[in-house]
């Protein structure tokens, strides 16, 4: 490991978020709320969206306690999310995670604006479940936001 | 420490320089130390969750391995002789080891892990009622936790805790209210792995078996740290495993006392376990081959039988003045460094872990920076969710000595912490 690694992980956008992370709060009238933690680490985060009618996010904010990594990452998500279909977000995810796995041309793409700070974390792939934790969270958000509008009971 | 400044000044400087010359010594015997990580000599302070071997233990394995090599027992060949008695004169050494007097009553595991779900397992099946109640204490690493917690829920036994003081002790004060007819079983740490706090066995044994209970003790931090005489403790149990004091991973130690394994029933079914097979029941071995069901890790038990060998070499009495030394240099250079938080008692009552946290600084960011500093230290709950509870905390980050760390490797551990201060301020 470099100095080089270690500079482009703890950059100084990663160490602002978390610091003084974005949309950190509870929300009341949230469409969904979603419980996330690696159990390894003891990272956790709470997730909640607020939807329309047409799946896009109007709000979406969190709680959570954790590494630089783990809190810097959700709270520049929820920056992204605001204004995004569910769809949208959803390929957002995948992005970051396909730039997470190293994919040079994900790194560059900027759909995922202030996430790419995190590219460096592709090189500590201990620290790459971190990045991911709050991205777990919206596809599990999703997941069940989806499984409700499905079933016969839910609005 | 205690006496006047300029002398004990003196007296100090002089043991720290003979720990480290100590662990210069000790570092030659040990291959993967000499490396360097992130450009700098590797300096390895993740000892508590498995040590490093030396030559002597990765030699004997390989010469097992290289001339010596067969099943054990039963065998009539020359490599089945040899094998066997490789097998069981690690046994030996081992038994010698904990201060064990019949070798009979040692049992090969794979683990501290295995070793006690063994006996939660065989004597909660043998013994365990309904209504029973199971001493633990929230100090315990999952493994001396969870196998109760299923052994409890099988039998419809009651799982009762000794709790902590603010430094990490158990509340021993409150054992006798936790004791009553109904205690089957006493299980608790010789040493804390999370916060290395050594608990007073023999005090409590006294106790437990004035309740008519036995006591387990988790043993895996105690053996590669103190000298262990499982008489003089007064347990009942004792589990140890190979990896965390120089030995191979994979192998273990269970000690217990022989009328006990006797009358438990046997852990696992198979070959090497049974004495005579019939289409509808089986008699059982001798102890403790009772409880050795299968071919068993013959390389390992060689492995932890010269990883005793070696520790005894090396001394005890030498070993615990070294790291007491190192210990105390750490607890007072972190003490001051800024910001931070250090976890569990004095010195005295400690081995040698150091858990910590920096304001600002998550233990896996300081994980993570110290590495890329070639200093290899542990952050997470280290497997004992209920000693961070306590505390209030998710993590810890967690620095563990062992004979091959000296004073130096401490103030390499704290330039690292200036790093992350740097980086998080």
């Amino acid at each position: 490991m470099t100095e080089i690694a270690l500079s482009s992980l703890y950059q100084q956008l990663i160490l602002e978020h978390y610091r003084k992370p974005r949309n950190k709060g509870v929300l009341p009238g949230a469409t969904v709320e979603v419980h996330m933690a690696n159990p390894v680490c003891g990272d956790e985060i709470r997730l909640h969206l607020q939807l329309d009618g047409e799946e896009r996010v109007q709000a979406a904010t969190f709680i959570g306690q954790g590494c630089s990594i783990s809190q810097a990452s959700v709270s520049m998500m929820t920056v992204r999310l605001k204004g995004k279909t569910l769809d949208e977000a959803l390929a957002l995810a995948e992005r970051f995670t396909e730039m997470m796995h190293g994919s040079r041309e994900a790194a560059r793409d900027r759909k995922l604006g202030e996430l790419r700070a995190l590219q460096g974390v592709s090189k500590f792939p201990v620290r790459i479940k971190c990045a991911l934790l709050g991205f777990d969270a919206l596809q599990e958000a999703a997941k069940r936001v989806r499984s409700q509008a499905d079933s016969p009971a839910g609005g | 420490m205690n006496g006047p400044a300029a002398p004990a000044g003196a007296r100090v400087s002089d043991r720290r320089s003979r720990a480290n010359a100590f662990a210069a010594r000790a570092r030659r015997d040990f291959p993967a130390l000499q490396q360097e990580v992130g450009g700098k000599p590797l300096v390895y302070l993740d000892n508590a969750a498995s040590t490093q071997k030396p030559d002597a233990v990765i030699d004997a394995i390989a010469d097992y391995y290289r001339h010596d090599h067969a099943n054990v027992h039963r065998g009539m060949h020359e490599l089945a002789r040899r094998a066997t008695e490789a097998y069981e004169g690690a046994r030996r050494k081992v038994a010698r080891f904990l201060g064990a007097a019949d070798p009979a009553e040692v049992v090969w595991t794979r683990g501290t892990t295995e070793a006690i779900n063994l006996v939660a397992s065989a004597w909660g099946h043998t013994f365990l009622r309904e209504g029973d109640e199971i001493v633990l204490s929230t100090q315990e690493h999952h493994s001396n936790l969870v196998p109760w917690q299923l052994a409890a829920a099988r039998a419809g036994a009651r799982l009762r805790y000794l709790e902590l003081d603010d430094e990490g002790r158990l509340l021993l004060d409150r054992l006798p209210e936790l004791l009553s007819p109904r205690t089957g079983m006493v299980a608790l740490s010789h040493v804390s792995n999370a916060l290395g706090t050594v608990n007073p066995v023999a005090e409590i044994a006294e106790q437990v078996h004035a309740a008519g209970a036995l006591l387990l003790v988790d043993g895996a931090q105690g053996a590669p740290h103190l000298p262990i005489d499982v008489a003089a403790l007064g347990c009942d149990f004792y589990a140890a495993s190979g990896h965390k004091m120089c030995g191979p991973t994979g192998i273990g130690a269970l000690w217990a006392r022989r009328e006990l394994l006797e009358q438990m029933e046997p852990y696992q079914g198979g070959g090497e376990m049974i004495s005579v097979v019939e289409r509808d029941y089986s008699t059982w071995a001798e102890v403790p081959h009772k409880f050795e069901a299968g071919t068993p890790n013959v390389a390992g038990a060689v492995g932890m039988g010269a990883a005793a060998d070696y520790l005894t070499g090396i001394g005890h009495a030498a070993l615990a003045e070294h790291e007491r030394t190192v210990l105390e240099y750490a607890l007072d250079r972190l003490a001051a460094v800024d910001g931070i938080r250090l976890f569990g008692p004095p010195a005295d009552e400690r081995c040698g872990v150091v858990s910590f946290l920096l304001d600002h600084a998550h233990a896996h960011d300081v994980a993570t920076i110290l590495d890329a500093d070639g200093v290899a230290v542990r952050a997470g709950h280290h497997c004992a969710q209920l000693v961070m509870k306590h505390f209030g905390v998710a993590a810890t980050s967690r620095a563990s000595f062992y004979l091959y760390n000296g004073t130096e490797d401490v103030d390499r551990l704290v330039e690292g912490l200036d790093r992350v201060k740097a980086i998080f301020g």
